[in-house]
């Protein structure tokens, strides 16, 4: 093993958790705060700093300092393993996720698994495993009746999300991510067929099956990190706070960190798929100078932000939907929706020349 | 091979720390308090705590699990036959229609959960 390669991996690692994805995590809850302030017409947190800019940090001392109170009726051992498996998949999940080009000749991507997408589903699904048994470990009623909502609509939907994908790698034929990007490179945006070489019709006749693609995937994603308008789990109204309910300080604030955290992660694998990830036309990558492996890093989490601001969009616009038309959306709709579509793509490249 | 997967440890290895160090902090430097038997009772919105904690649950929970290892496995086949599809249809549109029948008897099975109303939460 060389040492070199360890020690760029960990400082990636430790960069895009301590530098990225934290920062982004409690600036995402502000800017939570701030979207809905924007949405309702209210003003939104305005007191610590400047335009509220230091509330996320103020938050955090909040919670940290909190009583970390474990009540006596709980699984004490279930109880204390449930946030920290919450928070795991999502931060484990971008590991494969290329967030950019190269930066001094180090590709910008922590680990380039040949499983690519199937890593990402492997330990996204984990999710499920800190709600259930956060649900469950409470001994409550409503964490409890949270935890079992929570399962069964993730399972529903992780039906859709990984069919959703595979029209993608039917064009790439790789299921690692950073194929998919260089796939997008060359031939233009999945999801913009007017990027790159927009005089071709099998580009546009192509996009059709994988704009539907998306709309499933992201759609499914809402439902997995329990966004509105699937945020059955957590229903406020009917469930108090949900399978968090009984949850105190940093271990509450770990539920909540883990929720955004796989937005982030989520919309960081939304961008590599269907949105060039790092690419933009126009500008070229790493190995040009030092300086544009930066800016392709910014193109890549503007992107992410971007995605991150419709989520936040939907959820204060949808209202929530009744449990059983949850599951007959994903079981019914969905599944069979991107069921079809991956047959449409599949004879589209079988059928219609390509040029 | 096994080396594209050492960040992915170290990955988890620091996933891991960073969880277990947020609760050990939050327990050192957290504010300490009386355990009172008002505050040990579940929260059920400030009542006093009715029933069993953990009420027995609708059975369709476990069929959407079941049905979710099948059709799961049926989404598993698809990958490979994903990766090997626009090489092998430059031969032959063979793998094409093997997929779509496969998927036609899958759906039987489909349709069968769905009209025994598996997935039929209203009643």
């Amino acid at each position: 093993m060389d040492p070199f390669f360890i020690i760029t991996s960990l400082l990636k690692i430790v960069g895009i958790l301590f530098v990225v994805i934290l920062p982004m995590v409690s600036y995402a809850v502000y800017a939570e705060r701030k979207v809905s302030a924007a949405i309702q017409d209210r003003l939104g947190p305005n007191r610590v700093g400047p335009a509220g800019l230091f509330q996320p940090i103020a938050d955090m001392f909040k919670l940290l300092l909190k009583e970390d109170f474990t009540p006596r009726n709980v699984n004490t051992f279930y109880y204390w393993l449930a946030p920290c498996l919450a928070v795991m998949p999502a931060i484990i999940t971008i590991a494969v996720v290329p967030f950019g080009s190269t930066l001094f000749g180090v590709p910008m991507v922590i680990a380039d698994v040949n499983v690519g997408i199937l890593f990402v589903f492997a330990i996204a699904s984990l999710g499920v495993y800190g709600i259930v048994i956060g649900g469950w470990a409470s001994n409550s009623k409503y964490p409890f009746l949270g935890g079992i909502r929570s399962s069964s609509q993730m399972l529903s939907y992780e039906l859709s999300l990984g069919l959703a994908v595979i029209p993608v790698f039917l064009l790439v034929g790789n299921l690692r991510l950073t194929s998919v990007v260089r796939y997008q490179i060359e031939h233009g945006w999945f999801i913009a067929p007017f990027v790159g070489d927009w005089m071709n019709p099998w580009k546009w006749v192509l996009a059709v099956p994988m704009i539907i693609s998306f709309l499933v995937f992201m759609i499914a994603i809402f439902a997995e990190t329990n966004r509105l308008p699937f945020d059955l789990p957590e229903a406020e109204q009917e469930l108090a706070g949900g399978y968090n309910t009984e949850y105190s300080s940093m271990k509450f604030a770990l539920f909540f960190l883990g929720e955004y955290a796989a937005m982030i992660t989520g919309s960081a694998v939304i961008v590599t798929l269907f949105f060039g990830g790092w690419h933009f036309p126009g500008i070229p990558d790493g190995s040009r100078g030092w300086i544009f492996g930066v800016i392709n890093i910014a193109v890549f989490f503007a992107k992410v932000a971007i995605m991150i601001f419709i989520f936040m969009w939907v959820r204060w616009t949808l209202p929530r939907f009744r449990y059983d038309q949850l599951m007959r959306l994903g079981w019914l709709f969905f599944f069979e929706i991107a069921l079809v579509n991956i047959f449409v793509a599949a004879w589209i490249l079988a059928y219609f020349p390509s040029s | 091979m096994l080396r594209e997967y050492l960040p992915v440890l170290l990955q988890i290895i620091v996933a891991m720390l960073f969880a277990a160090s947020a609760l050990l902090v939050s327990v050192l430097v957290g504010a300490s308090g009386k355990r009172t038997r008002a505050k040990d009772t579940a929260y059920e919105c400030g009542m006093i705590p009715q029933g069993e904690a953990q009420p027995r649950f609708s059975v369709k929970f476990y069929l959407v699990a079941m049905l979710f290892i099948l059709f799961d496995l049926e989404i598993v086949f698809m990958y490979p036959w994903a990766v090997v599809y626009k090489d092998a249809i430059k031969q032959s549109s063979l793998i094409f229609w093997s997929m779509l029948s496969f998927i036609s008897i899958l759906m039987v099975g489909y349709i069968y959960a769905l009209k025994k109303g598996a997935l039929e939460f209203r009643k």
